[in-house]
């Protein structure tokens, strides 16, 4: 599903923050992305979504090289893709339940399509009674968990997650594992950034650890 | 997704109602202004470019129809007979429906606005004229017509205007091309305005467009989005702007109408015709502002398409 090789990622003319990573994604797995911070696991995200390109190496996602790739065929990719940011990136003019439900607007789907299953993963993450709330006025773990709601709900091939459970208490953290758990098992490969060592043993998963730019494994 | 046994059951009311990209954060007002401005403008340089062009086509075929005979005075000659003899020639010529010789009395008040009543024609080597008017759509063989009226009457010239017309031809021309020439400016300065406009909304806008690309949407889905509130600010102001140059006209034919028979509204007349637009030349502004309306759709969008290249 992704493989890189060789990749190295530098910003501009400054040194190479990514070196030499080469690893695959086989569909339908499970790992954490850990490391020191700054150690570039947030730059690794952002090359796995197609919002950053490598200066070097091969980057291959669902069997296509990325840097074949136009505009719209890396628009038609990311479809494929749900990503949690770490800055929740919800729209302020869009209630809770329009947030969620962008994705399938944007495939354009019939609402009456999806507007069940978005209203029962809203409810499923604890923001059954803010569905029609404005994002300026949900708490830190309410934005969290709506941003986790609106990069599953339409059960994405990748799901990447920037610190997805930084925000909430230990219970509801392990109730967002088991949702991305739920998804894992319908075929979705997941990868969770994270420094959480306690979210980490919950799950006997592959680890990959960022340090100075290079890549280590732990299965 | 198998949520197990915790699957709510309860109703809920959301919906998707707001729009992607909110209404109130594209800077509407100050556009719909620009593109009022630059409309009415537009469509008082072809409203008048229609104007004269209009009065210029009459002049033109009144003046082209007609041939002026001139008989100089001069010793040992009849100047009467060699009228005569002059408008019998012209009269003879196929494709004259009328002729009309000026006398001594009409050529005095021709000449009176200059020299003033009480004129001695006799006193004065003031040469006759001899109008003559074709059949509409006709030929003349103006060289066998000159040679005619010359052997009848050997100081005679004919004019058949043609030189004022040209004159006449040029002058409208050059008029066209200077309407031609603003209307370019105005359209060059609402493209560069709706660009800025649409530069500043995207920049405003600039979290949503990078949230829309995280979902997936490609730029033509983005740009869509955008393009319908700057299409309907480009239909709005067209429509204030041409509404109002229209009104402008109809106006301007009311005040025309209230000053008919002086002096001042006579001399209107005579340059710019009746001062009234034809049903057509409203129906050309309002084809008008829709065009500017839809340049404004297209400067947007491509301002669009290269600026949404510039955010990932």
């Amino acid at each position: 599903m992704v493989r890189f090789e060789n990749v190295g990622l530098r910003y501009g003319l400054g040194p190479e923050i990514l070196r030499d990573l080469s690893f695959k994604i086989p569909a339908g797995s499970f790992q954490f992305l850990t490391g020191p911070s700054g150690a570039g696991k947030t730059s690794l995200l952002r090359l796995l979504f197609l919002s950053l390109r490598p200066t070097r190496g091969l980057v291959n996602l669902f069997g296509q090289d990325v840097s074949l790739l136009g505009k719209d065929e890396v628009a038609d990719l990311r479809q494929k893709i749900g990503i949690v940011l770490q800055d929740f990136r919800l729209l302020d003019h869009m209630t809770t339940y329009e947030n969620v439900a962008l994705p399938f607007r944007v495939m354009g789907k019939d609402e009456a399509s999806y507007r069940r299953e978005v209203i029962d993963l809203l409810k499923w993450v604890g923001l059954g009674d803010r569905m029609d709330a404005l994002p300026p006025i949900l708490s830190g773990g309410e934005k969290q968990r709506a941003a986790i709601a609106r990069a599953v709900i339409a059960r994405p091939q990748l799901l990447l997650a920037d610190e997805p459970t930084g925000n909430v208490d230990p219970t509801l953290g392990r109730r967002l594992l088991r949702l991305f758990l739920e998804l894992n098992k319908s075929g979705t490969a997941i990868i969770i950034a994270t420094h959480d060592m306690t979210l980490m043993d919950q799950l006997d998963a592959r680890r990959m650890v960022l340090h100075q730019g290079r890549l280590h494994f732990y299965e | 997704m198998d949520l197990g046994h915790d699957r709510p059951q309860v109703r809920a009311q959301a919906r998707n109602v707001s729009p992607i990209v909110p209404r109130g954060q594209v800077a509407g007002r100050a556009l719909v202004a620009v593109v009022a401005i630059m409309t009415f403008l537009a469509s008082l340089t072809t409203g008048a470019v229609l104007l004269v062009s209009a009065s210029a086509s009459e002049w033109q075929s009144d003046v082209a129809s007609e041939i002026t005979i001139q008989i100089r005075p001069v010793a040992g000659r009849d100047l009467d007979r060699d009228s005569a003899a002059a408008t019998e020639a012209v009269r003879a010529q196929p494709g004259i429906i009328e002729t009309r010789m000026y006398t001594k009395q009409e050529s005095a008040s021709l000449l009176e606005p200059w020299l003033g009543s009480g004129l001695s024609l006799d006193e004065l080597p003031v040469p006759r004229v001899v109008v003559a008017r074709m059949q509409p759509g006709t030929t003349l063989d103006l060289a066998q017509l000159r040679a005619r009226v010359v052997q009848a009457a050997p100081t005679a010239s004919v004019d058949d205007h043609r030189a004022w017309i040209e004159r006449m031809r040029a002058m409208t021309g050059a008029t066209v091309l200077a309407g031609i020439g603003i209307l370019a400016l105005v359209v060059i300065a609402t493209i560069i305005s709706v660009s800025f406009a649409t530069r500043g909304a995207m920049a405003a806008n600039r979290p949503i467009v990078e949230v829309l690309h995280f979902v997936g949407a490609g730029d033509r889905y983005i740009a869509n989005r955008f393009l319908r509130h700057f299409l309907r600010l480009g239909l709005q102001g067209g429509l204030i702007g041409g509404g109002i140059a229209m009104l402008a006209f109809g106006f301007s034919e009311s005040i025309a109408g209230w000053f008919a028979g002086t002096a001042v509204g006579d001399q209107f007349v005579a340059l710019l015709g009746t001062f009234s637009l034809r049903p057509s030349g409203y129906l050309v502004l309002a084809a008008q502002a829709v065009a500017i309306a839809a340049i404004t759709a297209w400067a947007s969008r491509r301002t669009l398409f290269k600026t949404l290249s510039d955010i990932d």
